[in-house]
C-alpha cells in the first residue's frame, strides 16, 4: 500500500494495524523513487501532483522514521516494497529511518524492473546486503525471485532464482531472509512449485533464518468483485495448505486502479477470515462457519471438492539442476547470476531486459499448467510432443495472461453466485 | 503470405522513465510485427534521453509509449515538450496510451493536456485497444507506402 503524502500513508498503516487480521503493514514506494529520480518526487511533493507511492527518499529518514514510530511496533512490523534495481540511497534511507524489512534482489528487480545492467545490480545489491548486515539489528530481506514479471514465468525458474538470490544474501552476511513465490495459473502445481522452494531453501540455507512468502496473483487480474476475491481466496488457501509463513494480497481494485486504504483493509480481513477457515479444515475441526464457507459450495475447476492435491511434474528436480549447474560458473552467486544470465543459461521468459536472453518460452496448456514451450539455451528438457510450438501471437499473449481473469471472471456467469449468494458477507454469514 | 510486402513501417516501443511494466510493451510489439511493422522495443524504465537519441537514429514512422503505471500524465508530458523542443524530431508521429493516472477511469482528464501538449493520438486504457488499432489504419494512407499484410489481432 502506498500513498504519496505522510498523511494519508499513516493514515492508511493505522487502518492496516486496526484491521481484524493478523497483518504487516507495508509501505509501496512511487515510481519515481524507483528509479532514484528522486528530484521528480520532490517536485510532485511541492507541487501536489499524485504519485503512484510512498517517495521514501523525498520525504526522507526523519520524516519516515516519526511514521514508523507513529504506526510500527513489535506486533506490528512494516515492509518497504520497491522495485529498485539500484537502490542503494534507498538502503541507505531505510536504515536511517528504521524499516523492519524491505524485499528484491540482483535479478528480480533488475531484469523486471530497469536498464541497468545486471552485473551493476549485483554490485549495487551486495553492498545494500553489507550494509544492512552491518547493522545491530539486521532488516529483514526477502528474495522477490519467485515473482519474476509476475505470471508467465514457469514455477521451476522461479523456484530457482529465489534459492539463488537467498544464497546471494546468504553470501553477503545476511541470516534473516525469505523466500518468495507467486501464485500462477494451477492450485496443484503452486502447491507442488512451494513445496519444492522449502525442500530446496532447506537444504541450502542451512543457519539462516529463513521463511517463504507467498504473493496473490500478480499479473492480469479478474475484474468483477467476487472474481477477485475468489482468486484471492485461493491464494490463501494455497498459503495456507503450502505451509507459507506470509502473503501478500491483492484487491479487487488491482484491474482497475491503486486501491483506496478500505480496500486494503477489506482484503486482509477477508484473507484473514480464509486462512482461518483453511487452518480449520486443514485440522478437520468442522465449524458452522468453516461449513458454509467451505470451497464446495462455490469453487469450480480445480478447487471444486476436497483438497488440491499437489502435482508431480518435476519442480524440485529442474529447480535444482538450474541452481546447481547455475553456481558451478563462478565462484560467487553474485557472479555465477551475471554469467548463467550473460549465456542463456538463465532466461526469463519474454522478458526485455537487455541482459535477458529472452529465446524462452513459456505456455498455459489446456488444463491451466503453465509449462516450457522453449528453453533456448536453459539447460532443460522441454517436452514438445512431437511437434514444435508456433511462435505466440499478440492475441494468443492476451489470452495467456488474461487465463486467471477469464478463469475467475467467468466463474461469476456460469456459477450464478449473484443469484445465489449475493456478498461475501451474506455468504459468511449463511 | 502471398502478399507483396511493401516497405514495412518502423515502430519504435517504449515506456516512460519511471514506468516498469513489461507485459504491454511485448504485446505491442507481437501486434506490430503481426501487421507487418519493423519494431524497436526500448523495454521498461527508458530516460527521455535514451528516446530521443533512438527516434534521431532510426527515424522510426511512429514512436509508441505505453505506460500503465499512472505516472504517464507527468513523464509523458515531460517527455513530449522534450520531443518538441527537438527541432529534427518536432513532425516526428508520437502517440502514447496505457494507464495514465491513478484514478482509473477518471484517467481521462489527461488526454487532452497530452495531446495539446504534442502527442499525435493519446489512448487510455479503458477505451481499448480498437482506438490503437484505427490509427495504425489511419498508417496506411500516409506517405510511405501502406501495408497490405493487416491480419488484426
Amino acid at each position: 500500500m502506498g500513498f504519496g503524502d505522510l498523511a494519508t500513508m499513516r493514515e492508511g498503516l493505522l487502518g492496516v494495524r486496526a484491521a481484524d487480521a493478523a497483518a504487516v503493514g507495508t509501505i509501496t514506494l512511487d515510481s519515481y523513487t524507483r528509479v532514484n529520480d528522486h528530484d521528480s518526487a520532490r517536485q510532485a511533493l511541492r507541487t501536489g501532483a499524485e504519485l503512484n507511492g510512498f517517495p521514501l527518499v523525498a520525504h526522507g529518514p526523519v520524516a519516515t522514521r516519526r511514521l514508523l514510530g507513529e504506526v510500527s511496533g513489535d506486533g506490528f512490523p512494516v515492509q518497504v516494497r520497491h522495485g529498485s534495481a539500484l537502490p542503494y540511497p534507498l538502503f541507505e534511507a531505510m536504515v536511517a529511518a528504521g524499516v523492519d524489512a524491505t524485499e528484491g534482489g540482483p535479478v528480480s528487480y533488475c531484469l523486471p524492473y530497469s536498464r541497468a545492467p545486471i552485473s551493476e545490480a549485483v554490485k549495487a545489491w551486495a553492498r545494500c546486503c553489507e550494509l544492512i548486515a552491518a547493522q545491530p539489528e539486521p532488516m529483514h530481506l526477502e528474495s522477490f525471485g519467485g515473482c519474476m514479471l509476475g505470471q508467465l514465468c514457469p514455477p521451476s525458474l522461479l523456484v530457482a532464482l529465489s534459492v539463488l538470490e537467498a544464497l546471494f544474501f546468504r553470501e553477503h552476511g545476511l541470516s534473516d531472509i525469505s523466500l518468495s513465490y507467486a501464485q500462477q495459473t494451477h492450485p496443484g502445481q503452486d502447491l507442488e512449485a512451494i513445496a519444492a522452494l522449502r525442500r530446496l531453501a532447506g537444504e541450502r540455507l542451512a543457519g539462516a533464518d529463513w521463511h517463504v512468502v507467498l504473493y496473490t496473483f500478480m499479473g492480469v487480474f479478474p475484474r468483477t468483485l467476487v472474481g477477485s476475491f475468489r482468486i484471492l481466496e485461493e491464494s490463501v488457501r494455497l498459503a495456507v495448505r503450502s505451509g507459507s509463513e506470509r502473503l501478500i494480497v491483492k484487491t479487487p481494485a488491482e484491474a482497475h486502479r491503486i486501491p483506496t486504504i478500505a480496500e486494503n483493509v477489506d482484503a486482509l480481513e477477508f484473507a484473514d477470515a480464509i486462512a482461518r477457515d483453511e487452518a480449520g479444515r486443514a485440522a478437520r475441526v468442522s465449524t458452522p462457519a468453516a461449513g458454509s464457507g467451505s470451497g464446495a459450495a462455490h469453487g469450480s475447476g480445480a478447487e471444486s471438492g476436497d483438497e488440491v492435491r499437489a502435482t508431480d511434474s518435476g519442480i524440485y528436480e529442474e529447480a535444482r539442476m538450474l541452481v546447481d549447474s547455475t553456481l558451478e560458473l563462478a565462484p560467487t552467486v553474485g557472479e555465477a547470476l551475471i554469467r548463467a544470465f550473460s549465456r542463456g543459461h538463465l532466461d526469463v521468459p519474454y522478458c526485455l531486459h537487455q541482459d535477458n536472453a529472452n529465446r524462452s518460452r513459456a505456455y498455459v496448456d489446456p488444463g491451466g499448467m503453465l509449462r516450457w514451450a522453449e528453453p533456448g539455451r536453459m539447460p532443460l528438457r522441454v517436452d514438445r510432443g512431437g511437434t514444435a510450438r508456433r511462435p505466440v501471437s499478440a492475441k494468443g499473449l492476451l489470452g495467456m495472461l488474461g487465463f486467471n481473469e477469464r478463469r475467475f471472471d467467468r466463474e461469476q456467469l456460469t456459477h450464478g453466485h449473484f443469484t445465489s449468494r449475493p456478498s461475501i458477507s451474506a455468504r459468511s454469514a449463511s | 503470405m502471398s502478399q507483396v510486402m511493401l516497405p514495412a513501417k518502423r515502430f519504435v516501443v517504449s515506456s516512460v522513465s519511471s514506468d516498469a511494466h513489461m507485459w504491454n510493451l511485448v504485446f505491442l510489439q507481437l501486434l506490430l510485427e503481426e501487421q507487418g511493422a519493423e519494431v524497436t522495443n526500448l523495454g521498461a524504465c527508458v530516460p527521455d534521453e535514451l528516446i530521443v537519441e533512438e527516434c534521431r537514429r532510426t527515424r522510426p514512422d511512429v514512436l509508441v509509449i505505453s505506460t500503465v503505471n499512472g505516472h504517464g500524465h507527468l513523464d509523458g508530458l515531460r517527455l513530449i515538450r522534450r520531443i518538441r523542443s527537438e527541432p529534427d524530431l518536432a513532425d516526428l508521429r508520437v502517440v502514447i496510451g496505457g494507464k495514465l493516472g491513478v484514478r482509473g477511469a477518471e484517467n481521462i482528464v489527461y488526454a487532452e493536456e497530452l495531446a495539446l501538449s504534442g502527442f499525435d493520438a493519446v489512448f487510455e486504457a479503458d477505451g481499448g485497444i480498437d482506438g490503437f488499432q484505427e490509427f495504425l489504419a489511419t498508417l496506411e494512407n500516409a506517405d510511405r507506402p501502406a501495408l497490405t499484410s493487416g491480419a488484426a489481432a
